[in-house]
């Protein structure tokens, strides 16, 4: 029993690194209803610089907010230099742009900083919680951080007008238009606020896997298929789906005999497809009714 | 509260490519098939070598093709069934000393049959959704390779060495050119048939599909049928190019067969043209030369300038080769009024 | 009737032919195969530069600014070497790609320290049936050391599996009613390693309480220390790349596992592992070492190591000294040179082998004093003395005999 427990709350340790993710993604796909393989890279290109302002002597907190800003801005310059552009090519053609994207930021990133691990430090410290040994106070703060973001993007889109002009514009770009919404610019924002996140993601993932080029390969890929799970139209879908497939990663790799262990990945993934199969948007997610 | 999503004038996500602008035309068909066949005569095996993963990964792109700008169904799990063909081909080829040739259509069957089941729990995904379940598909296959209930027959994270064959009937000519020109000829048969299976009943279904599912039920296509063929169909050509490569590279390891080969095999069908099945062999082309040619130009930012050349060629044509096609023909058309 | 004069002449050019027919042997008498000419030697590679293994990159890299130095430095027997390195991603077949590139294209003279336990499989019949040496090969597998089978292939490194029975044989002396955990990554790294630890301990298999596997793309290993932790065992042995070795003693610090701690060698580094895993919860991990560590202050004043000091300042200013890649490349570079030196001017692929078959106790400025490079015609693994070490303050303690690795067969 007690390991079930231990299992559940380290669970819930890596799932918050998923749920991180998760926002990040959501954000991207509600700006461009499409997922940007990038992402991860983008994420962790931001938290190298937050690593060299630090090197440099800015203290933790202004290193952050440096970084936000630079975040928000190098978003916003990458999709109006390099996919606006694209923006009348099919989407397929818009994922190979992803994918390309995600070659120029790793290669760059591999050769300013080199591929040594290197330690991120945290605002919350890395003592016990509350007395429990497998919940640090790092990976606590991670999980308030994320719900804090959760709340404030539930907000932006629920109650702010550009919140909802960046909803219009993605799911009815021609009558978004029609009502005087600047699409292009929606667009552009929406990738701006996606890195933002992603950025803050990074930030709070490095101190558990330290900090290196190739650090958010495997989280992208959870950080997906949470969103997915939760229903990407649903930032709280997005949160709570990180923390499930943590949690069912964990359980599946310990009380699955034999292949359990090694299958980890594949079975989560299968849970999750299988999800989609009965609950075609997620968890959480709107239906998408389909007019003909 | 639902979301209301405009079919109507929602941009359709794959480009509609017409059936007839979907092969090219006689006269430029015969030339490049004339070049495949003449030009392995005159360079050294290694350039051979080169050409003949040119043609089993154009085979894969092919494939993918079919599926993808056939019938609209996205796909970046296609190294799995390239896998399961490789390993297939591998172990009949070691453990059970099956003759070679044997080995492709046994490979071919298995992957489709693979596929069409695959295809069953995916009738209910789309788009994102669609992709994220071949991309798990992808992500798995290593791990299920290197299992240790299978490391006998496939030598688990060690791989399996595969021995090349020598050509048959005694002739004089080298392995590396042998197998080539059974892989063209392998090839050539494909070819023939995706086109003639595109031209067909099934391949008008496919598109109809691909264009307009709710209008394609509508008019009494079996969706799930068709669905379904097109991915047992696009596996098994794919299970076929694995077990060419198993034996073209003598060697099958599951690091062979990770995420980065379907992303690969994804990015040769954009930059070859969506739907195209000639640009099959321009995407395949894309895969093996522009990485050397990064390589080439920087070795520690290989990564940054293949990102960067492949912007660039998006960027030029977005529609891939196919578009590089039109253009030339347009061209060709006018200097002919001229 | 030939004259005199004719004669004599006669006799003259045959003695002529006689003397240089006799003693054109005892001439320096170069002899080429394919990538050796009177100014250069043509030295093959193949490295991940991309892709998931791409922080191994940095070895080739390293070895490309070594033979650069030798090169400045008039290079060997006065011939330059020209060091062609690609790409293989880690991906076997792009290895077998750039391999026969190498081989039939570039026409290099042998391949050197081609990195990867796959990408090597995948080239190695395909080079030995080609009759080019694979030297050095960048991997622990401990299938390199099989001259009988492969006579064109040799290993560099102590082989993973003789790393991990010194590790089985210590416990069993040192702890013989231990439990252990292992923790192992799901390669043909973590496999091999096992196995040696497994065959280690002989009889005593049972010491293991549990095994745990784990694969790279998991961003985190934490749930699997929980899981070892549950089980109660009192010795932790983590065979991990550095990433994965950083979070297990990060990992162990914050649930407050205080159990005998073994990491593999490849992530013993100071500066790569333990400096941002923090020192503090580092202490008294146990490995064993084979070569000196860049951040490790007790070799400050090493002559070898200020030669490797000297070096980087000069040709590769960028590296990072503290990474345990880098410290390997100048070895084996170190390595290849001296056997190419070794050659003379007899440069064929057979007489590379040869002479690689042929090192007597052979000292690169890297590695620990008192472990030497030893091969012959039977035995193709050129290090096979490690000694374990213990972490204490911000260093490496080594303490007890320098251990062969295979005493145990």
């Amino acid at each position: 029993m007690e390991l079930f427990t231990n299992q559940i709350l380290a669970g819930i340790a890596t799932g918050a690194i998923y749920a991180c993710m998760a926002l990040a993604v959501v954000m991207i796909y509600q700006a461009i209803d499409h997922l940007n393989f990038a992402q991860g890279e983008m994420a962790t290109f931001s938290t190298f610089v937050a690593w060299q302002l630090m090197q440099w002597g800015v203290p933790y907190w202004g290193a952050f907010l440096i970084t936000l800003v630079f975040s928000f801005a190098g978003g916003i310059a990458i999709e109006r230099l390099l996919f606006k552009p694209l923006a009348k090519a099919p989407i397929l053609t818009n994922v190979a742009g992803f994918i390309a994207l995600y070659a120029i930021i790793n290669s760059c990133s591999g050769l300013i900083w080199d591929f040594t691990i290197k330690q991120f430090p945290t605002p919350f410290g890395s003592s016990p919680f509350l007395g429990s040994q497998l919940i640090s106070t790092h990976q606590a703060g991670m999980i308030g951080v994320t719900m804090v973001l959760l709340v404030l993007l539930f907000f932006f889109f629920r109650f702010t007008r550009m919140g909802l002009a960046m909803r219009a514009a993605a799911s009815l770009p021609e009558s978004a238009r029609l009502v005087g919404i600047n699409t292009s610019w929606m667009i552009a924002l929406g990738w701006g606020m996606a890195a933002a996140i992603g950025s803050i993601a990074g930030m709070l993932i490095a101190p558990v896997v330290f900090l290196e080029p190739n650090m958010m390969i495997g989280v992208l890929l959870y950080g997906f298929a949470a969103a997915v799970l939760g229903g990407l139209t649903s930032p709280f879908g997005a949160v709570i789906g990180g923390f499930l497939v943590g949690i069912f990663e964990n359980l599946a790799g310990t009380y699955i005999p034999g292949v359990g262990n090694e299958l980890k990945l594949p079975i989560a993934l299968a849970l999750i497809v299988t999800v989609l199969v009965v609950k075609p948007a997620g968890l959480f997610g709107r239906p998408i009714v389909k007019r003909v | 509260m639902s979301a209301v999503q405009e079919v109507v004038t929602e941009a359709p996500v794959i480009d509609a490519v017409p059936k007839k602008a979907m092969t090219l035309g006689y006269g430029t068909s015969l030339v490049i098939l004339a070049l495949l066949i003449i030009v392995p005569l005159f360079v050294k095996n290694f350039i051979i070598f080169q050409l003949t993963m040119l043609l089993i990964y154009a085979l894969a792109v092919l494939a993918l093709n079919i599926l993808t700008g056939g019938s609209g169904q996205f796909s970046l799990g296609q190294s799995a069934f390239y896998a399961v063909g490789a390993y297939t081909s591998a172990i009949l080829m070691e453990h059970a000393n099956v003759n070679y040739v044997l080995t492709l259509p046994i490979a071919g069957i298995i992957c489709f049959a693979f596929g069409f089941l695959f295809g069953q729990p995916a009738l209910r995904l789309s788009g994102v959704y669609l992709a994220l379940a071949t991309f798990a598909l992808a992500t798995a296959m290593p791990q299920l390779l290197k299992l240790g209930v299978f490391e006998y027959w496939t030598g688990g994270v060690q791989g399996l060495v595969v021995t090349k064959p020598d050509a048959p009937f005694g002739l004089h000519i080298s392995q590396d050119m042998w197998l080539y020109y059974f892989t063209l000829a392998v090839s050539i048969a494909i070819y023939i048939f995706s086109v003639n299976l595109l031209k067909s009943r099934s391949g008008r279904a496919f598109m109809a599909i691909r264009d307009n599912e709710i209008a394609a039920s509508a008019m009494g296509i079996d969706v799930a049928l068709y669905k379904t063929l097109a991915f047992g169909v696009s596996a098994g050509i794919t299970g076929v190019a694995g077990g060419l490569g198993a034996i073209a590279v003598q060697f099958v390891a599951p690091d062979s067969y990770t995420i980065t080969f379907a992303i690969s095999l994804f990015l040769g069908m954009v930059v070859g043209g969506v739907g195209w099945l000639p640009g099959s062999i321009v995407g395949a082309a894309f895969i093996i030369f522009v990485p050397n040619i990064a390589e080439g130009i920087s070795k520690g930012l290989s990564g940054a300038v293949f990102g960067v050349l492949l912007f660039l060629i998006i960027f030029l044509v977005p529609h891939g080769a196919r578009q590089v096609a039109m253009v030339a023909q347009h061209l060709i058309g006018k200097l002919r009024k001229n | 009737m030939l004259s005199r004069q004719e004669l004599r002449i006669a006799a003259f050019t045959t003695a002529v032919i006689a003397f240089a027919a006799t003693t054109g042997g005892a001439l320096a008498q170069k002899k080429y195969d394919a990538g050796a000419t009177d100014t250069e030697i043509k030295i093959g590679n193949i490295m991940p530069y991309s892709g998931p293994a791409s922080a191994y990159g940095v070895i080739g890299k390293t070895e490309e600014a070594y033979f650069r130095k030798i090169n400045a430095e008039g290079g060997i027997n006065g011939r330059k070497i020209v060091f062609v390195s690609y790409d293989d991603g880690y991906s076997p077949p792009k290895a077998v790609e750039q391999a026969r590139k190498l081989v039939e294209s570039d026409e290099v003279l042998l391949l050197f320290n081609p990195l990867g336990t796959p990408s090597n499989t995948a080239i190695q019949k395909y080079l030995n049936a080609r009759k080019v040496p694979q030297l050095f090969v960048a991997t622990g597998a401990t299938k390199w050391n099989n001259p009988k089978d492969f006579p064109w292939t040799m290993g560099w490194q102590p082989s993973y599996q003789s790393e991990a029975r010194i590790y089985a044989k210590y416990l069993i002396k040192e702890k013989p009613d231990a439990k252990i955990a292992v923790l192992y990554q799901n390669d043909d790294f973590g496999k091999d390693y096992l196995k040696g630890l497994k065959d280690g301990l002989g009889g005593k298999t049972s010491m293991i309480t549990a095994e745990e596997s784990y694969e790279t793309s998991e961003p985190a290993i934490d749930g699997h220390i929980v899981k070892l932790r549950a089980t109660g065992a009192d010795v932790f042995v983590s065979i991990t790349t550095p990433k994965f070795a950083a979070q297990a003693i990060k990992k162990l610090a914050e649930i407050e596992w205080k159990p005998l701690h073994i990491v593999a060698n490849v992530s013993a580094s100071v500066g790569g592992v333990m400096k941002p895993a923090g020192f503090e919860n580092a202490q008294g991990i146990l490995s064993a070492a084979y070569a000196k560590d860049g951040a490790d202050r007790q070799w400050d004043n090493d002559p070898g190591m200020k030669k490797f000091y000297a070096f980087l300042e000069k040709y590769f200013p960028e590296a990072n000294k503290l990474d345990g890649s880098v410290v390997y490349g100048y070895g084996a570079a170190q390595t290849m040179v001296k056997v190419l030196e070794m050659c003379g001017d007899n440069l064929t692929r057979e007489n590379v082998m040869k002479q690689a078959a042929s090192l007597k106790d052979f000292t690169p400025d890297t590695l620990l004093p008192g472990i030497k490079i030893n091969t012959s015609a039977t035995n193709f693994d050129p290090i096979e003395q490690l000694r374990m070490m213990r972490f204490k303050g911000e260093k490496w303690d080594l303490f007890g005999d320098i251990i062969n690795g295979d005493f145990s067969n």
